[in-house]
């Protein structure tokens, strides 16, 4: 016989507190956002921050809603859900409705809904739900292979629409592998992986192989702590390189820069292996095999990415990195949002105040780059304050994940950390211009029905876990 | 269980700690650091004023002008700067508009945003621009916003080239590039190559005062974007011939495709009737649209060449021979009798039995029924419908039955039946070769477009291959042109077979007994053609004619549709051959048969036995 526990004394208030805050903050940016002498109280519902209210209001409701359901729903439903939000981004795919070149929108004649903000909680039970019922031993490949399929399957449908913000966030899930016990080198792999597709986009392919040999030499100079050994494999390297350059100068004509530094880097190889067997030095062999692999990546990245795209989807992607509708090296977009951020200063111009952000020329001024008028009219105080409340937001969920007793609430809370942390990271980054404009929005800030849904369904699912910690699930 | 991955919780932590102070630093950075991004206090508004890029040039495949761009000025305003006091009835002589006009607009402008800008006033003339530049500083908040327009320097190829029109409401919505005012190419090459041509808008962004004075520019154009001119574009056309093609074209209703066989390259394309492009460019344009629209009985926008279907007639018969050949159920000299027909398909009266190449040359309906026939109940197969499907394949080879995939944004993709059509017509297995008998002779339920008849006409030269066809040759300095262009198209018939059909279609022009193209030939070039008869149930038949020529390394191959024209050799043949004489020779040996298709009038005819229906 369970206990019935009152929900309200075990209920997180401190969370709660944090998320009210940051929808009212995100509340009176977005009425800031498209401020408008014509309509200006704040619940004109022709306006976008009148339909805002609106949304707050049914997501608090909901949120309320899913405190009030048993939490066991979510446990035992969890494969159900998973399998629900899986089948709405394959209808989506096909029935969707394409607005600026991605079919990711139902749109039905009142209102339209985006099925990936909604698909984000539902990785994170699929996930939480599978690691939970087998013994959750990632170093197990047949463990790992299937945790890495339920988050690469949306990830996939959603890089089809195309939406690659929201495929960088479900990537985001592998967080939650690692802290579960995925080895740190399949993730700093995978890292270097994302890493190194979009370097070899943005930069010179032969600049970055030759970055990477450096790195693999002063690591190895790290590791072994000998100066000789280096410099002996950069001397064969070199030299084995050279001869292939001539060669190819000369004689083959067709290798190109970037592979004579790949193959005289396999040719090498058998010289270190000489080493690397007689020393048993297995850290020399890692970073071996690392280069070797990020090399034999760089290269597979610009062909399968030259030749085995279709055209428009190259596009969209070189669009997505900024690299062709920005012949200047600085994107349009980013510049009025670095422009309208800068101009706010220390202390912002006040709210109501900002110039900028009221033109139209930032666009999706109230959804994806709502940031711009929070730094614009609060200034730099403003701009930490929200990125501190934030943070503070990310700790406290650690916090709560880590107290929790079953594997699927403290799986299932990593995963409500890591998503919403990289919405937060990208987001403002793409506002400041440190990460490529991948639109994707403000957690709990921006405009949007579907995604202010989407966050609430993905904490309070948390907080009513939370609530029952004490309880066993089965 | 016990946790061994605890401690993993604080390099997790660590991440999201480091993370956020990174964005914390280049906050600090651009807000209190940077000084380039603060605005003093009287020049707190920036304007930003779109730099517009020339929309690419259009040339032809010989490099002659075809499309460029001229100036046109636009009067911008932002309503939140402009001044309520301000003397209306001055600032409306000023641009001879009426106060009406005037409340109308700024209205619609406070619309759409009280802070962004749009249009005012659109295309001013060049004095009018003039006048109000000198008394500008007396209204804040407008500005004068150039931008291009364009124009042709022949009035010619208008359904090639498309459009250009203003973005209206829902581009808008689906791609934040184009901001109202701007303006997006319309059908034809403007709009197939649209990304192309439009090039890159840039912004400058300047400092302006209350009184909405440039005070210079911000951040020493630091965040200034550099306008891109649009790329060139190479049409493959040859414009002398489009613009021949179009004459002898007025007065009748049609179209003329003409490939280059060898790179599958058009050099015309004709739909008649046609317009002047240059009728749907600057402020005439929305009223001239209107009028083009609503033309029901000509539909001058329409494009006869791409969208219309046609059965194709005899003209099919080389390709039904073809197969028969491939299939191996008949040869070359396979001879069939004629006696005015085949059960009841109808012929002509000529010399019987023929062989293939005479049969080509004349025309016979008997001699390809019976080749179907064969073709459809060959023992190779189990049943008509497996054969048929094979005919099919051959067809599908072809590009019949579907869209081409050219470089056109409207293509239509024709029809041929396929078995599972007749099932559900007649029943499964309820029907043979006999009832379907009429695609021998190509009638019936068959559908193909000029297009795709030229093109079929272009892989006959080419003995067994066509390239897709595409209109533009090369796009930007670096003259690229897209990969599926330069696909090789290989249909699975030997080439002895193809020299046979030739053979006969070389016959039906140079005047075997009996040959039904003789019009066609000319002077010192061996033309191969096949004319055909395209039934019309609405009036007079359609009038059809395939050619290429040289015979041998051919230069030119074409599909001349003259609508309501009665039979091929009547007014196709000679159009075809008129094309192909001006495009090989560059002149014209026989001006009678010139001077008498441009004095043949169908159109008159036409609204004549129109209006007394």
């Amino acid at each position: 016989m369970r206990r019935s526990i009152n929900i309200w004394i075990s209920l997180d208030k401190i969370t709660i507190l944090l998320y009210l805050l940051l929808v009212i903050m995100g509340w009176l940016n977005i009425y800031a956002a498209v401020f408008n002498e014509e309509h200006s109280r704040m619940l004109d519902l022709s306006q976008r921050y009148g339909k805002q209210f609106i949304w707050i209001t049914a997501a608090i409701v909901t949120g309320i809603f899913i405190l009030i359901i048993d939490n066991r729903f979510y446990f035992f439903f969890s494969w159900v859900i998973y399998g629900i939000i899986i089948l709405l981004l394959i209808l989506v795919l096909i029935f969707g409705t394409e607005i600026n070149g991605a079919r990711s929108w139902f749109e039905f004649s009142w209102f339209s809904l985006q099925p990936s903000e909604f698909a984000k909680f539902g990785t994170a039970l699929g996930l939480a739900g599978y690691l939970n019922t087998r013994r959750h031993d990632l170093t197990r490949w047949g463990v790992l292979l299937p945790a890495s399929a339920i988050i690469l399957l949306p990830a996939l449908l959603t890089a089809i629409q195309p939406d690659m913000g929201s495929t960088v966030v479900f990537l985001a899930l592998f967080l939650v592998l690692f802290r579960e016990g995925m080895s740190p080198y399949v993730f700093v792999s995978g890292f270097l992986a994302v890493v190194l597709f979009f370097m070899t986009l943005l930069i010179d392919n032969f600049y970055l192989s030759l970055a990477l040999v450096i790195i693999a030499v002063l690591l190895v100079w790290f590791a072994t702590r000998k100066w000789r050994l280096p410099l002996v494999s950069t001397g064969i390297f070199v030299l084995i390189g050279s001869v292939i350059y001539i060669l190819d100068y000369y004689i083959f004509k067709r290798l190109g820069n970037e592979l004579v530094i790949l193959t005289s880097l396999l040719l090498s190889g058998f010289f270190y292996a000489w080493y690397i067997y007689t020393r048993k030095a297995i850290s020399v062999l890692i970073i071996y095999l690392f280069l070797t692999g990020s090399l034999l990546f760089i290269n597979s990245v610009d062909y399968t990415f030259n030749n085995a795209l279709p055209e428009h989807q190259r596009d969209r992607i070189n669009i997505l990195l900024g690299i062709k509708s920005d012949p200047q090296g600085t994107g349009y977009n980013v510049n009025q949002s670095i422009i309208s951020i800068g101009s706010g200063g220390m202390t912002g111009k006040g709210y109501l105040q900002g110039t900028q952000t009221k033109f139209k020329f930032v666009p999706k001024q109230s959804s994806d780059f709502i940031f711009c008028t929070i730094g614009e009219e609060w200034g730099f105080t403003g701009s930490v304050v929200v990125i501190g409340t934030y943070l503070f937001l990310f700790l406290r969920l650690i916090f709560l994940a880590e107290r929790q007793r079953s594997v699927f609430s403290r799986v299932y809370g990593y995963g409500v950390v890591s998503i919403l942390f990289l919405h937060v990271f990208i987001n403002i980054g793409m506002a400041i211009g440190i990460v490529p404009v991948i639109g994707i929005p403000l957690p709990f800030f921006s405009y949007g029905g579907s995604s202010l849904w989407g966050f609430t369904l993905l904490l309070f699912i948390f907080l009513r876990l939370d609530a029952s910690r004490n309880e066993y699930l089965v | 269980m016990k946790d061994l991955f605890i401690n993993r919780k604080y390099i997790i932590m660590a991440l999201i700690v480091l993370a956020s102070l990174m964005l914390i630093i280049r906050l600090f950075i651009i807000q209190v650091v940077k000084d380039t991004y603060r605005l003093s206090a009287d020049n707190n508004v920036l304007r930003y004023v779109t730099q517009y890029p020339a929309r690419g040039l259009i040339y032809d495949r010989n490099g002659k002008l075809i499309v460029s761009n001229q100036a046109a000025y636009d009067i911008m305003v932002i309503p939140a700067q402009t001044d309520r006091m301000i003397d209306t009835a001055g600032f409306c002589s000023l641009l001879n508009i009426t106060n009406d006009v005037f409340n109308r607009q700024m209205k619609a402008s406070i619309n759409y945003s009280r802070r962004a800008p749009s249009v005012f006033l659109k295309q001013v003339s060049n004095e009018t621009y003039a006048r109000f530049q000198e008394k500008m500083f007396l209204y804040p908040g407008f500005y004068v916003q150039p931008r291009t327009l364009r124009k042709y320097t022949r009035p010619v190829a208008a359904h090639i080239l498309g459009y250009v029109s203003e973005v209206d409401e829902s581009i808008i919505r689906k791609n934040p590039y184009y901001k109202p005012g701007d303006y997006i190419g319309k059908s034809g090459i403007e709009e197939a190559y649209e990304n192309d041509l439009r090039g890159q808008k840039g912004v400058r962004i300047f400092m302006v005062d209350v009184f909405s004075r440039i005070k210079g520019s911000y951040a020493d154009g630091e965040m200034d974007t550099v306008a891109v001119q649009g790329s060139d574009i190479i049409s493959s056309i040859d414009l002398d011939l489009q613009e021949y093609g179009e004459l002898l074209m007025r007065n009748k209703r049609g179209s003329i495709v003409a490939i280059e066989p060898e790179t599958g390259e058009v050099l015309a394309l004709v739909s008649a009737p046609n317009y002047d492009p240059g009728l749907l460019v600057g402020r005439v344009r929305s009223e001239n649209f209107a009028r083009l629209q609503s033309d029901t009985a000509i539909l001058p926008l329409f494009n006869r060449a791409l969208m219309a279907s046609y059965p194709p007639g005899s003209t099919f018969k080389p390709v039904n021979g073809l197969i028969g050949l491939q299939e191996g159920v008949i040869s070359a000299d396979t001879k069939f009798g004629c006696n005015y027909g085949y059960l009841f398909v109808g012929c002509h009266g000529h010399a019987s039995p023929l062989d293939l190449i005479n049969a080509v040359a004349n025309s016979c309906n008997s001699y390809f029924c019976q080749t179907y026939r064969r073709v459809l109940e060959n023992n190779k197969y189990s049943n008509v419908t497996e054969a048929f499907s094979k005919w099919k394949e051959y067809l599908d080879q072809f590009g019949f039955g579907a869209r081409l995939g050219t470089d056109f944004v409207n293509e239509l993709t024709g029809f041929i039946p396929s078995p599972s059509y007749y099932d559900r017509y007649h029943g499964k297995n309820r029907w043979k070769a006999l009832t379907v008998i009429s695609m021998a002779i190509g009638q019936g339920e068959i559908g193909t477009t000029p297009l795709q008849m030229a093109n079929m006409t272009a892989a006959i030269a080419n003995r067994g291959y066509y390239y897709t066809p595409h209109i533009v040759k090369e796009v930007g300095r670096e003259g690229k042109l897209n990969p599926r262009f330069k696909t090789k198209h290989q249909i699975s018939i030997d080439s002895a077979n193809f020299e046979t059909i030739i053979s006969g279609m070389e016959g039906a022009v140079s005047g075997v007994p009996g040959a039904t193209a003789r019009v066609a030939a000319i002077k010192d070039i061996i033309v191969c053609g096949k004319t055909g008869t395209a039934q019309n149930p609405h009036g007079d038949d359609h009038s059809v004619f395939i050619a290429f020529a040289p015979k041998d390394n051919p230069k030119i191959a074409i599909a001349v549709y003259v609508e309501n024209a009665g039979f091929g050799s009547t007014s196709a043949a000679p159009v075809a051959s008129l094309m192909m004489e001006k495009y090989i020779r560059g002149s014209i040996s026989n001006k009678y048969l010139e001077q008498r298709i441009l004095d043949l009038n169908l159109e008159e005819k036409l609204i004549k036995s129109e209006t007394q229906h």
